[in-house]
């Protein structure tokens, strides 16, 4: 295995486009060296890119929205003074993943690249309207957080393709969101439902909605059902129901050791209410 | 294949070593610093046994490359002593039998360093969360709390 950490993601994607063999990007490594342990993925070329300047930033740009590296962690997210004001679903699904050990080391970049269907900060970025930045042979593209999975494991990124940056949108007035999973554990487990929402009022209704279902799917869904069922509603009984029905409707999901198809399917129109709710709330400014 | 030349700081000592890039930090502390403390119990950062802290920050030294730390401060178990006197956590931990085996205790120590580091005065649930990521298979984690809650409380009376 060929260790490499280039002083730019130009230099990144060349090393990686000319490479042979499995190539890995390194960032916190949580998923990489659990691979490499296990001797799932050996690589032969690893590319570790913390020594990229500004990685490891959390900015706030002029127009309100957020630019991260992609080596920032959870615990950077979490103690972060204003982030998780504006955006508090995205980083209590980035804090939900594993120990106090892991948020030291793990990243939004590396959740999203692993490529897991139950990663938790994934339909917490996809609800929020979260893009990233993907640097290739052929320059820079902008890509919605969405579109990156493409299965378990495999990402729609091209030899020679890293993400270089993620940015989240300006939060704006009246706009909450919120990520809820599903585990039998308290803590140290991987989602079996997990459910994101990002709305904004005007005055009581709702004008915009994002819903994303994590853990039900191939990949993390975007569910615009469950978004038509609460715009133009204030979050209504009947709005409630049917969110839940579109959310239940959207599954896709396995049969495996941590949740049956028909716990997954019902599990995820509960949480999608519970999430619907707190967003709402956050909106109304009635919570942190 | 050739190997790495690193060079870092260890509990204060510049240190160097040669790793092949595959080698965790763990790998490196243990086989190369013959710094045992850390242990390996699962080498793929569920149990926590392998805690240290790189630049003041928690983490699995089995979830670090070797040649990660480069220019890095790593802080081990070995570091939280001062010579033969016991750092308060380590007395405790004694005094409240906080430990069978022993496995587990090195990185429970420096996790919970950690945490009364950046929290002196945190909740048993704070404290239970933080030290989630460090399973003990032998005290049912009662005693490790009530040792960690009493050292937080010993260590605020006496600053």
């Amino acid at each position: 295995m060929d260790y490499h950490s280039p002083n730019s993601f130009e230099e990144a994607s060349a090393l990686a486009a000319n490479a042979t063999g499995t190539t890995r990007f390194l960032a916190g490594g949580t998923d990489v060296l659990v691979q490499l342990r296990s001797e799932l993925v050996t690589p032969d070329t690893l590319i570790d890119v913390k020594k990229i300047n500004g990685v490891r930033d959390i900015t706030r740009n002029a127009d309100g929205s957020w630019t991260l590296g992609v080596a920032a962690t959870g615990a950077e997210m979490s103690e972060h003074p204003e982030l998780g004001r504006d955006w508090p679903g995205v980083v209590e699904a980035m804090d939900l993943i594993g120990s106090t050990q892991v948020q030291g080391r793990a990243t939004l970049t590396g959740n999203l690249c692993n490529g897991s269907p139950a990663a938790d900060s994934v339909p917490a970025m996809v609800a929020a309207g979260v893009t990233v930045t993907v640097t290739g042979p052929g320059g820079t593209r902008e890509v919605a957080v969405e579109d990156i999975p493409v299965g378990p494991g495999k990402t729609s990124l091209a030899k020679g393709e890293l993400i270089s940056a993620v940015h989240i949108p300006a939060r704006g007035d009246n706009g909450g969101d919120a990520y809820l999973r599903f585990i039998p554990r308290t803590e140290m487990d991987i989602a079996v439902v997990g459910v994101g929402v990002n709305l904004r009022l005007d005055g009581d209704e709702i004008t915009e909605a994002r819903v994303s279902l994590g853990a039900v799917a191939p990949t993390v869904l975007l569910v615009e059902d469950c978004a038509k069922a609460i715009i133009g509603t204030t979050l209504d009984d009947a709005a409630l129901d049917a969110l839940a029905a579109a959310a239940s409707a959207a599954c896709n999901p396995i049969n495996d050791k941590r949740g049956t198809i028909e716990f997954r399917t019902e599990v995820s129109g509960v949480l999608a209410k519970r999430a619907a709710k707190i967003a709402y709330a956050r909106a109304k400014g009635e919570q942190a | 294949m050739s190997k790495l030349h690193v060079s870092t700081t260890v509990n204060g000592d510049a240190v160097e070593y040669l790793c092949d890039p595959r080698e965790t930090l763990l790998d490196c502390l243990r086989d190369k610093l013959n710094l045992t403390g850390a242990k390996e119990g699962c080498g793929t950062g569920d149990c926590g046994a392998c805690s240290v802290t790189v630049d003041g920050r928690l983490v699995c030294s089995c979830l670090m490359l070797g040649v990660e730390a480069e220019g890095k401060q790593i802080e081990t178990v070995e570091g939280i002593a001062d010579g033969d006197v016991l750092h308060p956590l380590q007395k405790k931990f004694i005094e409240y039998a906080a430990l069978q085996c022993g496995i587990c205790t090195p990185g429970i120590l420096v996790a919970a360093k950690s945490l009364l580091e950046r929290n002196p005065n945190p909740t048993e649930e704070e404290t239970r969360y933080w030290l989630a990521g460090n399973l003990c298979r032998c005290t049912g984690y009662d005693k490790i709390i009530r040792a960690v809650m009493d050292t937080a409380a010993e260590m605020r009376e006496a600053s």
